[in-house]
């Protein structure tokens, strides 16, 4: 079976419309593309999109509550939403420092969600 | 030195006029926090212009707040400066200190900027709760931890429209669409395809909202498509139903103190005038970051910021020496506008001065030209020019010459055959 896929590039602001054309899984045509990254870019894109997600946590006794995550590195596109269940759930205590795991391998990707800014204590009045 | 604002444009001012040999450096915040606006970015994206990697808001503005931790300059949060005059003093609200009154010799301004509300636009309709900006809905939703709202529309296509557009759904809301006045999204293509397409958010250009409706909170949305005037089409009106309306309309330079200062603002920029060093026109303040001019990214406000702390440090050591001539930079073919409008001091051990501009519209295949009395005096070609995107270019000191009295820079299209190809 064919199909073409159109993906617009990211590599820069003129935003190519690259269309990947498949038959049977692999890749027969690739056209609509001005540079090697554009090339480049639509064949992971079709093969294998990912995103750094970017979110938040609830923080437990902290000076906020909340202490923004993120992934570690990329995660398959079609689990972000799942991810973000994941990470619904979750709380943690102050204090928090940057770079801290806060939840270890989000379904079974292996990737953790770390911390991305240090969060003290509430302070007790 | 004082510095009004602990954003990334006065942390990065202050920590650069440290090292360039200052010791008596403040910096006056609002804020509870510091780090201005990045804390709530929460999104990846930054950073990639000046550390060479990606990061998150929160984490680049920790890549500062450690060196000022380990620096010697004093940062009071929860005051609010009331006044600036044109002798450096400065009238501040201090939390426990009450009203404070500070004499700086020499003065950063890096109050930043804000956002655009729907008085701004005029916007016809009832009053109800459930109207934001999407800067405010951003600090509500990754700062303070509570949703605006479950039913949203986000007028304006800009990055925050967009990374807010992604943040509300992620969240759980039912993003209903981006509506952009423009035929084109001003935010980044990367936006555009992340926020938007990989959630199947409708983005509808030359779109606008004619009306709200509500009476406690907000219930639905007038909807028009525009004609080329930004007029709306009759007959393709319709209502979206809603209960948080989020804009991104644009920003705003916060220069309320400036004025008070006594000093002009460029029409264009809404920024106060600058030469090479940041220098306003009164010698010794200088203003930097989006205060001056909005950027698009932040690693341009951190190093814009550094020329000004390392200027006001040289100055107050008197390192700098005028020249004969003021050197005007003025926008020629396809710029909006210039940073700086002047270049007013010597080079010294400075190889160049980086111009930054913003483009009237998108061009492809294009030359950057500094011209002098209709001569080029270097050009550089580029592939692609967006209004949404600033463009740098480098006026070499080696070819500057003293009579020199006026540049312009234009963004040509690159003409003839052989010119194309190298």
């Amino acid at each position: 079976m064919m199909a073409k896929n159109d993906i617009i590039c990211t590599g820069c602001p003129k935003g190519c419309r690259v269309t990947v054309e498949v038959e049977d899984e692999e890749i027969i045509n690739i056209e609509g593309y001005e540079c090697p990254t554009g090339k480049e870019y639509a064949i992971n894109e079709y093969k294998n999109p990912t995103r750094i997600l970017p979110s938040t946590i609830r923080v437990k006794k902290g000076e906020f509550p909340l202490v923004p995550v993120k992934t570690a590195a990329p995660i398959p596109k079609s689990l972000l939403i799942k991810a973000m269940d994941v990470i619904a759930k979750k709380e943690v205590k102050a204090p928090i420092k940057i770079g801290d795991v806060l939840i270890e391998n989000i379904l079974d990707t292996g990737v953790d969600v770390v911390a991305t800014r240090n969060i003290d204590k509430e302070v007790e009045v | 030195m004082i510095v009004i604002g602990a954003g990334p444009a006065g942390i990065a001012a202050a920590l650069e006029a440290e090292k360039n040999g200052l010791n008596d450096i403040v910096i006056l915040e609002r804020d509870k926090y510091i780090g201005g606006i990045l804390p709530q970015c929460i999104h990846n994206g930054f950073g990639l212009e000046y550390f060479g990697e990606e990061l998150t808001g929160p984490e680049y503005a920790y890549e500062f707040i450690k060196d000022l931790n380990s620096s010697n300059i004093e940062v009071l949060t929860e005051t609010m400066v009331l006044d600036v005059n044109d002798k450096k003093e400065i009238t501040a609200l201090n939390k426990e200190k009450g009203v404070i009154k500070v004499k700086g010799e020499t003065i950063v301004l890096a109050m930043g900027c804000r956002e655009r509300t729907r008085e701004n636009i005029k916007i016809p309709g009832d009053r109800p709760s459930g109207i934001l900006s999407a800067g405010t809905a951003q600090r509500y939703t990754n700062i303070e931890g509570y949703m605006p709202g479950k039913e949203v529309v986000i007028l304006g296509s800009g990055d925050i429209g967009l990374i807010m557009a992604r943040r509300m759904r992620l969240e759980g809301a039912d993003v209903k669409a981006v509506l952009e006045i423009m035929p084109f999204s001003s935010g980044l293509v990367r936006n555009k395809v992340q926020c938007l397409d990989d959630f199947d958010i409708p983005l509808k250009l030359q779109h606008t909202i004619t009306r709200v409706e509500g009476k406690e909170r907000l219930k639905r949305v007038k909807v028009a498509q525009v004609d080329e005037d930004f007029n709306p089409i009759e007959g393709t009106e319709e209502w979206i139903g809603c209960d948080t309306l989020l804009l991104s309309v644009g920003l705003i330079p916060e220069n309320e103190l400036t004025k008070a200062m006594g000093l002009d603002l460029h029409p264009v920029t809404g920024g106060t005038y600058v030469n090479e060093n940041r220098e306003t026109n009164i010698e010794g303040v200088y203003a930097a970051g989006n205060v001056l001019h909005v950027h698009d990214l932040v690693d341009w406000v951190s190093e814009e910021a550094e020329i000004a702390g390392r200027a006001a440090a040289d100055y107050l050591n008197n390192k700098l020496e005028k020249r004969e001539n003021k050197i005007k930079i003025t926008p020629g073919e396809n710029v909006t506008y210039t940073v700086p409008q002047t270049i007013e001091y010597t080079f010294q051990d400075k190889k160049f001065i980086k111009v930054f501009m913003r483009v009237t519209k998108p061009m492809e295949d294009v030359k950057v030209k500094f011209i002098y009395e209709n001569q080029e005096v270097v050009s550089y070609p580029k592939k692609i020019v967006m209004p949404g995107e600033m463009v740098t270019a480098n006026l070499p000191a080696a070819l500057i010459k003293n009579d020199m009295d006026e540049i312009k820079v234009s963004i040509e299209k690159k003409v003839g055959e052989n010119d194309g190809e190298k």
